[in-house]
């Protein structure tokens, strides 16, 4: 029997059995490796088309202004990006694939913007760009694009075993008044009809993505917040550890699939 | 006088009757898979139901699907509601709608007259139950009316 009709009988034993069902091994399972897709293939033909053509997809004008950002001097230091790391199409390729990483001086992990931060900070003697600005997810976009067609990879680094575990237990928590996890949604009823748009499985292939209904580009965080306002939670704040963890998490439960930012997403 | 204390104590152990610190919600029994008793004393309103589900901020068409001709996006995630008059009695509707992880804790179905064990609640929905009591009282009369044909 095909896994849909499964997950049905499943669901509907759970039902049968009620309270008595303590211990729940099906559901929350980690979607078959081989059933892994990502929100592109639920796109319509016309948006799959905004994204495959660079000189279509909205995205690719932050990346553009990335490219500019990164050729230019910046801070006391008068130092560009180019300055330290040369053409960003070699020294950048992979980096988004596996990041978030393990940064030793702060003793926690860091996100690709934490890090693009770091070298603001302390190389450039820059100010650091504020969450979410036009500047940083600009950047994230030129570099994050240098993986594009890479598979996810993250490392094999055991300090990051105590933060990926972290953000495996957010991701199956409940939270907020509506009372759901992101498993639930994301890893229980991925491909089903929530009211006119299709489930994703949620897999983070395409950040920063240029999201039609913001009209703009927009992190991973941003679209985490989305989500936890969904379920009517508080956000945590933009930058915070946790939403550092689940991307952890969540590249981990994508491991193999292919980064294709600017993802242009519905 | 026995029996009838060993009633209330097996009412009491059944009963989801909220805590005393959680003096905003009304107390309810639970007996069996159902709320017989009304929240409120005041019988629902079928029409203001029908609104009320149809809302898209109370989000029950997010999963939910049913007899909403005008309503273009409608979930599939939760059962269609055509019928559900025919499946459910009043009271089984009612703890359906005010907690149904009573009846399986897994369940994706919000608890809309809860408002304790939550996590992380938003500011502005904390100490408030996504419905109130006579919303629950109203989308249960209305529901009851969706009976098979």
């Amino acid at each position: 029997m095909n896994v849909a009709v499964l997950r049905s009988m499943l669901w509907i034993a759970l039902v049968v059995a009620g309270p008595f069902a303590a211990a729940l091994p099906a559901l929350g399972a980690e979607i078959p490796p081989d059933q892994r897709r990502s929100g592109y293939a639920d796109m319509s033909p016309d948006n799959k088309a905004m994204q495959d053509d660079d000189t279509s997809n909205p995205g690719m004008l932050a990346v553009l202004d990335g490219e500019a950002l990164w050729g230019t001097k910046a801070g006391t230091a008068n130092r560009s990006c180019a300055d330290c790391h040369g053409d960003a199409k070699t020294s950048m390729k992979g980096v988004a694939a596996r990041y978030p990483v393990f940064n030793a001086a702060r003793g926690q992990p860091v996100d690709l913007s934490q890090r693009i931060n770091i070298c603001r900070s302390q190389h450039q003697q820059a100010k650091p760009f504020a969450h979410e600005s036009k500047d940083m997810l600009a950047l994230s976009a030129y570099v994050a694009m240098q993986s594009r067609g890479d598979p996810i990879a993250p490392p094999d680094d055991q300090r990051l075993k105590p933060f990926i575990e972290k953000g495996h237990a957010l991701f199956m928590q409940r939270m907020g008044q509506l009372n759901l996890s992101c498993s639930q949604c994301h890893n229980d009823n991925w491909g089903k009809n929530i009211a006119g748009n299709i489930m994703p499985q949620a897999h983070p292939t395409g950040y920063p993505i240029y999201r039609l209904e913001w009209q703009g580009m927009g992190s991973l965080q941003r679209r985490l917040r989305n989500c936890m306002i969904g379920v009517r939670a508080e956000p945590y704040a933009y930058g915070a550890p946790e939403y550092v963890e689940m991307e952890l998490y969540l590249m981990q439960r994508a491991r193999g699939m292919t980064i294709e930012t600017p993802a242009v997403r519905p | 006088m026995r029996a009838r204390a060993a009633l209330v104590l097996a009412a009491t152990v059944l009963c989801g009757n909220p805590s005393a610190a959680q003096s905003a919600l009304v107390p309810y029994t639970i007996v069996g898979d159902a709320i017989p008793q009304s929240l409120t004393g005041v019988p629902g309103d079928a029409a203001r139901g029908r609104t009320i589900v149809l809302k898209r901020e109370n989000t029950c068409l997010l999963c939910h699907s049913g007899p909403f001709p005008e309503e273009r996006f409608q979930g599939n995630l939760a059962p269609d509601l055509r019928g559900v008059g025919s499946r459910w009695s009043e009271g089984e509707l009612r703890l359906r709608l005010v907690d149904a992880t009573r009846l399986n804790p897994a369940t994706i179905m919000p608890p809309f007259y809860r408002i304790e064990g939550l996590n992380r609640v938003a500011q502005s929905f904390r100490d408030k139950p996504a419905l109130t009591a006579q919303q629950i009282e109203d989308v249960v009369a209305y529901l009851e009316t969706l009976k098979d044909k």
